[in-house]
């Protein structure tokens, strides 16, 4: 069976929606890494890198839900098409969502270093879950890449286990 | 009290067609092959598939409409509440009044709006001139045609719109009272409003009539259906829940063609 759709066009805009929503996910993923750098090493010039390149995640989210708009409204896409706009437009108000925490994480470690306090801060434990949620990020977007279930149920699953551990 | 009681009764669903290993034959060449569905009462039921996949050929052995053509036979069962169809002896014009059809093409005779109506029920009831009169306007109104046509019954049913002869063409299957509309391909020659008007009927009809639509419109069936069957090359490939088949189809092959990659 084919694996293509009659219409060119139609494959052609459903892989830039792949291809943007994987985009906005490197740039939110970048986005976290730079801001656990940014606290871990108290660094304000890479705090205002964060908070500048906050904007540019915005403008992807606005992009791709016009696009997936577009696409329903062109297409009338059905089932696996379907599902897959309808899986983007979710993902990227998440994503949205991890770049504002990313920025308020700059922000916030601005204001200590700017009070003076930033000394007094135990960053051990709060790199370690940076790091997790990067993980989790990124295996996730590759699952999407992939299109791979049983990597992305897995991820579902150690989501469940660090709430777990951070509730402890 | 026994609070037990007081729930009110599940609606269980009911089948008005049974279709039982149906094959049909158009001479030597077999059209149907194997058909195994159930029409559920009150429901609309949509065939989609691409041309010549047998969704035309299904519909018209539901009412036996493929008797008037040399050549062409079934082999199987279709039971209508419980009586096989197929069988021999079959009175086929009462069948066919309890089994209306529609066609793809406004079919309506050359005579007046009030005539196309009355016509069909002077062949099963008698009636007189003023319960004639209010079948007529019934009928109208279930077609939602009576506001466009009520000033001008005697004119030719021939002198409406494409879209108002189509329900025209509706409204005189709804006048004999049947119990299941199959309809044809009912808007492949309608624009987009009158389309939308003929959609819209569908909807409110099936709340007193079992409906069978084929259909090239996929979207088309999306929108009116309960269920629908996906048939290929004579074959049912899926036939399930209409939101089912068009967010998570069981078979490759149907989302394959319904997302378009059939090639």
């Amino acid at each position: 069976m084919p694996d293509k759709h009659l219409s060119s066009q139609f494959d052609v805009d459903l892989n830039a929606l792949s291809s943007k929503l994987l985009e906005m996910g490197g740039l939110v993923e970048s986005q976290i890494s730079t801001a656990m750098r940014a606290f871990t090493q108290m660094d304000l010039e890479t705090c205002n890198v964060v908070i500048q390149n906050e904007k540019l995640v915005n403008d992807l989210e606005i992009q791709i839900d016009l696009a997936c708009t577009e696409l329903i409204a062109r297409r009338q896409p059905t089932a696996r098409d379907l599902r897959l706009v309808m899986a983007v437009s979710k993902a990227i108000t998440n994503l949205e969502r991890a770049g504002d925490e990313a920025e308020r994480v700059a922000k916030r470690t601005k204001r200590l270093i700017e009070a003076g306090a930033s000394h007094n801060i135990n960053v051990a434990e709060i790199k370690l879950s940076g790091q997790m949620a990067i993980s989790l990020l990124r295996r996730s977007l590759d699952a999407f890449a992939r299109l791979d279930t049983i990597a992305a149920a897995e991820v579902v699953e150690e989501d469940r286990q660090i709430d777990e551990e951070f509730r402890a | 009290m026994n609070l037990g009681t007081t729930q009110a009764p599940q609606k269980v669903a009911k089948n008005a067609l049974e279709v039982r290993n149906l094959n049909f034959f158009y001479g030597a060449f077999q059209g149907l092959k194997n058909i195994n569905l159930d029409i559920e009462e009150g429901k609309v039921t949509a065939f989609i598939g691409p041309s010549g996949c047998g969704k035309s050929t299904l519909l018209r052995t539901l009412n036996r409409m493929y008797d008037l053509y040399p050549g062409q036979r079934a082999e199987g069962e279709i039971n209508f509440y419980g009586q096989n169809i197929l069988t021999p002896g079959q009175d086929l014009n009462l069948l066919r009044s309890r089994i209306g059809m529609v066609f793809q093409k406004p079919t309506p005779f050359p005579m007046s709006i009030y005539e196309n109506i009355a016509f069909g029920v002077r062949l099963y009831e008698k009636l007189s001139r003023s319960e004639m009169d209010e079948r007529v306007e019934w009928a109208l109104n279930k077609a939602a045609l009576w506001t466009e046509a009520k000033d001008k019954l005697h004119h030719s049913g021939l002198s409406l719109s494409g879209g108002q002869q189509q329900r025209l063409c509706i409204a005189r299957g709804v006048a004999v009272k049947p119990s299941i509309i199959l309809l044809d391909e009912p808007t492949s020659a309608l624009d987009p409003i009158s389309t939308g008007k003929i959609e819209e009927l569908i909807n409110e009809l099936k709340h007193e009539y079992t409906i069978a639509i084929v259909t090239h419109n996929m979207q088309q069936a999306a929108r009116v259906s309960d269920y629908t069957a996906y048939m290929y090359l004579g074959s049912m490939v899926e036939f399930g829940k209409t939101d089912e088949i068009f967010i998570k189809p069981k078979r490759k092959e149907t989302e394959d063609y319904i997302t378009g990659r059939f090639g």
